[in-house]
């Protein structure tokens, strides 16, 4: 590597430590700021930390330049204790162009470091961000906040001078200048990054030196110029040992899947049809025709459901995957899968509704779809993952559930969860729970909806086993013969069977983990992605003293048995969620009691902070 | 009941009785939909495919019971989605033969799109669709393949759309096999059946079939005896195309794209359009013509064989990823890449 970028010897800038840091990169899309986030995610890993990422784009392809909806985000938490949450406030915010400054300003903290690239701040694009003046000359910007004016275009451009590349390509590397000055500041090691620079350009040496050179830029404008005087360091989390990596919700939901099909032996199919933010799931899958995994891109969400039904009634792991919109298409096929019993898994990455509402950003607003979003009594299993490594064993639990009470299973994962990261212990894939697959063959006695006593599942048989052959479909059938009936009683008796066998799967449901004392003031009660917020807030009430505890839902159908007994040891019981009240509307009617909803519908994950007030309102309001 | 055995391991020799299930056939007395299921009964056995590996699937109609009525394994799905999941099975189990049953409501309305897909996609299934130019278990709407102009109870001043015709839609998705037969002549579609079932991909059947009770004789034209000799032209690879009473036959010829209705007598054998199964571009032609100004074609249009079927091509990338890089190990792949050790 080229030296042209010395490294000054200065006299060492003294080192703070903290405990835990936020930290947000912010420009216009074209700025790689999702990138930077990512690889600054690896280095504050590499160096132990716990981290929880928030990643934020717009939904547009290539948002024109400049513009605030055009502004890409990606913030992360990181810290040497357990962080829940990608942070609410921020401690740095890394601003590339004016309209990022005013679409994340009002994020930072006061007293927080503010790093602005001022050369971005020039007439045209302050005109884009509808600034009539340039706000980096107000004086009271550098009273508020510690503001680090870096020309990172211009100290990038001159560290690559003497390079054979375009203008263009040059003011591309800037990112790499905003990480290595971020990386020295917070101390995080340049290894894992300078790795990814020469995997990611392996095929273009110009760019890997040129990358690698503003990187260096950047961290040696920390060490050398005069404007900042510290520097910080965060110490190694206290977390379980054993082999860690990054782990993306999406990702997780995709390789228990694969670990499914590898301990069944029986392949997963699986049918979806492009919607963000469910896509990479296929993306993932497609890269692993390895692991007895069959992908579909479908011609639409219902022949994508079509497919996977097909599938299952073949023996195989029919599986699909979809948003809220596609969710909604599926509709009738899930109904066919709930009718037909046959195993089925559904992952629902939730986004901003209605319609095509927020594509990009997190919600939690398809509770009630999931389930009761089907014509007539058609019950399903409702499951959600709480963080993004979780998806890994709700995607595993799903299928073990599926094939062993022949039912279809709703996986609610969000936005957040399916972009966000978190460091994730690699598990050994052994210790995962069995998943029985007993495909019937003995013809004695066989009828198509005989039932097992305990699950009250019906025989899974796969077609091509002799003397077996039978009818299935989605017309009522008799119980047990699986003849077309349209006899009163019966129906009653199927429409009651289908609901008790859903109802059974509360026998896998382990006991509730409280977080807190069993008896006390105020339960908050969450599920899904909000698990980080909820229980950030709740630590900050019990460290105070406050007798608040907490429990987090991964079966929204059935409910935990033991739910309805724990809500009744609180005298208040709230429920946050990124929707207008829908758990908190199925606990009053299941259990009457008064749970009282706390809801924030933006797009965005739950503020912890803001689940810290309700909780304080909520105890203040009972005196 | 149980089929007669071979020996170990041989299909066993079927017959009809073999296809028939317990089930009470619920059709409206004098249906199309019997001829057919007889037929169909009376096929399988030819196939020489052992009766479990059988599968019929359909969506919803009269057509789409189907299944029930069929001794083998069938699924009977939802309203026009029966070849998506068929195309889920066969990708689920290749080796497994898969007859869709659809209507021309359930294919070619709620179902067009998934009709489209399968074919172009040429998953190795045989579609059979009625087609009877009506909605009939829904009780006489007028359908995409009803005439301009149809009286029903759904359009009382006559319907407003213009009709599609199966066997070019077909076509236009490329279809790598569709014909056309009649439910009244019991030869020629026994034997269509045959050779769509033998066809390995997308095999497009439209069996044009009669509603006695909505639509009651809307291909009269096939079924008397007198017009049936004036329109009826079979398609056989290699033969001229020619139809008419043995004293006015009349042939087609091909101007250019354009083709044109002659009397045989009057131009030399060898200017006749000689019928060409392979070729994908006269079948669509033909399959365009219809009375009064041309012959209604009855027969294969397009047979091309030895294609890739979508399965096949996923098959076979799987095989290639394993062949390459060895069976997939979940515990390796959750330690590659970037990972980091604790404690």
């Amino acid at each position: 590597m080229s030296d042209s970028v010395a490294t000054t010897q200065t006299a060492r800038k003294p080192r703070r430590t903290l405990t835990r840091a936020v930290i947000r990169f912010a420009g216009d899309s074209g700025d790689g700021m999702q990138v930077t986030g990512e690889q600054f995610t690896t280095e504050a890993a590499w160096a132990g930390n716990d981290i929880s990422t928030l990643p934020n784009f717009p939904a547009e392809i290539r948002a024109p330049a400049g513009t605030l909806f055009g502004v890409s985000s990606f913030q992360l938490q990181f810290g040497s204790q357990r962080v829940y949450t990608p942070g609410d406030k921020l401690d740095a915010l890394v601003v590339m162009n004016p309209a990022a400054f005013k679409v994340h300003l009002p994020d930072l903290k006061p007293g927080g470091i503010l790093i602005v690239n001022p050369s971005a701040f020039d007439k045209r694009n302050l005109d884009k961000a509808g600034y009539a003046s340039n706000p980096l000359e107000d004086p009271a910007l550098g009273e508020k906040y510690r503001l680090h004016l870096v020309d990172m275009e211009g100290l990038t451009k001159k560290a690559l001078e003497d390079m054979p590349l375009g203008a263009k390509e040059k003011d591309r590397c800037k990112n790499f200048f905003a990480l290595g000055l971020v990386s020295w500041v917070y101390t995080r090691p340049l290894e894992p990054t300078l790795d990814a620079i020469k995997k990611r350009f392996a095929k273009r040496p110009e760019f890997v030196e040129a990358n690698i050179r503003a990187l260096k830029a950047g961290h040696a404008f920390g060490e050398t110029a005069e404007m900042f005087a510290e520097h910080y360091g965060v110490e190694p989390a206290e977390m379980a040992p054993g082999t860690y990596r990054s782990m993306t919700g999406n990702r997780a939901l995709a390789w228990g899947l694969l670990a499914a099909a590898e301990r069944t032996q029986v392949p997963v199919v699986f049918g979806a049809y492009p919607i963000t933010p469910a896509s990479d799931i296929l993306h993932e899958l497609a890269l692993h025709k390895r692991f007895r995994i069959r992908t579909f891109q479908a011609e639409d969400e219902i022949a994508a459901v079509a497919g996977a039904i097909g599938a299952s009634f073949g023996g195989c792991i029919g599986v699909t995957a979809s948003s809220g919109p596609g969710i909604a298409l599926k509709g009738e096929g899930i109904g066919l899968a709930v009718t037909a019993e046959l195993p089925l898994v559904i992952f629902d990455i939730q986004r901003g509704g209605p319609s095509t509402g927020l594509p990009t950003k997190t919600e939690q607003a398809d509770l009630m779809q999931a389930l009761y979003g089907r014509n007539s009594e058609s019950p399903v299993v409702v499951m959600a993952p709480a963080t993004p490594g979780d998806c890994f064993y709700i995607a595993y639990e799903a299928v073990r559930i599926a094939i062993k009470y022949m039912v279809p299973v709703m996986v609610l994962s969000d936005g957040y969860l399916a972009n966000g990261s978190e460091p994730w212990l690699i598990p050994d894939v052994k210790t995962l729970p069995d998943i029985a697959v007993g495909f019937r063959t003995e013809t004695e006695g066989f009828f198509p909806y005989l039932r097992d006593p305990a699950t009250l599942a019906r025989p899974w048989v796969r077609p091509g086993t002799p003397g077996l052959e039978h009818r299935i479909g989605g017309i009522e059938k008799q119980d047990v013969t699986g003849n077309i009936s349209y006899d009163p009683e019966n129906h009653d008796h199927m429409v009651r069977t289908r609901a008790e066998k859903v109802r059974r799967v509360g026998q896998e449901i382990p006991p509730l983990s409280i977080n807190g004392p069993a008896t006390g003031e105020v339960l908050v009660v969450g599920w899904g992605g909000t698990y980080g917020a909820i229980t950030a807030a709740v630590e900050e009430a019990q460290a105070e003293g406050k007798a608040v505890a907490s429990v987090h839902l991964r079966y929204l159908n059935p409910l935990p048995p033991d739910l309805g007994h724990i809500l009744r040891q609180y005298r208040r019981v709230l429920v946050p969620e990124i929707n207008s009240g829908q758990l908190v509307r199925v606990l009053r009617a299941e259990y009457l009691v008064d749970a009282v909803g706390f809801n924030r519908v933006r797009g965005l994950p739950l503020a912890s902070q803001d689940i810290y007030e309700a909780i304080n309102q909520m105890l203040e309001a009972k005196r | 009941m149980s089929p007669a055995t071979g020996a170990p391991g041989a299909t066993p020799k079927y017959t009809k009785k073999d296809f028939e299930s317990d089930q009470d056939v619920r059709w409206c007395p004098g249906c199309g939909d019997y001829a057919i299921l007889s037929a169909v009964q009376k096929t399988m056995p030819d196939l020489g495919i052992p009766r479990e590996d059988i599968v019929f699937i359909s969506g919803i109609g009269c057509s789409s019971r189907f299944p029930y009525y069929m001794n083998t394994y069938g699924f009977h799905t939802i309203h026009g989605r029966a070849p998506a999941i068929a195309t889920g099975l066969k990708l689920a189990r290749p080796e497994l033969k898969v007859f869709v049953v659809t209507g021309d409501g359930d294919g070619l309305s709620i179902g067009g799109n998934h009709l489209l897909h399968v074919l172009r996609r040429n998953v190795d299934v045989t579609i059979l669709l009625f087609n009877n130019r009506i909605y009939g278990l829904t009780k006489g709407q007028y359908s995409p393949t009803s005439e301009l102009g149809k009286v029903t109870k759904s359009t009382p001043l006559g319907s407003a759309d213009r009709p599609v015709s199966p066997c070019s839609f077909a076509l236009a998705a490329g279809a790598t096999f569709v014909a056309r037969t009649l439910d009244r002549n019991i030869a020629h579609m026994e034997e269509m059946l045959k050779r769509a079932a033998a066809h390995k991909g997308a095999a497009f059947v439209e069996i044009l079939q009669n509603c006695n009770v909505y639509n009651d004789m809307a291909w009269g034209m096939l079924y008397d005896r007198e017009s049936k000799v004036l329109h009826e032209l079979r398609l056989q690879h290699g033969k001229p195309l020619v139809w008419g009473p043995a004293e006015d036959r009349r042939g087609l010829v091909l101007e250019g794209v354009k083709p044109k209705v002659v009397k045989v007598a009057d131009v030399p054998e060898s200017q006749l359009w000689v019928h060409n199964e392979t070729d994908p571009g006269t079948a669509a032609v033909l399959a365009h013509l219809w009375a009064p100004d041309y012959p209604i074609p009855l027969g294969v249009f397009t047979n091309r064989s030895g294609e890739a079927t979508y399965e096949d091509i996923c098959i076979q990338q799987e095989q290639k990823a394993i062949s390459e890089r060895g069976p997939g190990d979940v515990a390796k792949l959750l330690m590659s890449g970037d990972t980091w050790k604790i404690g």
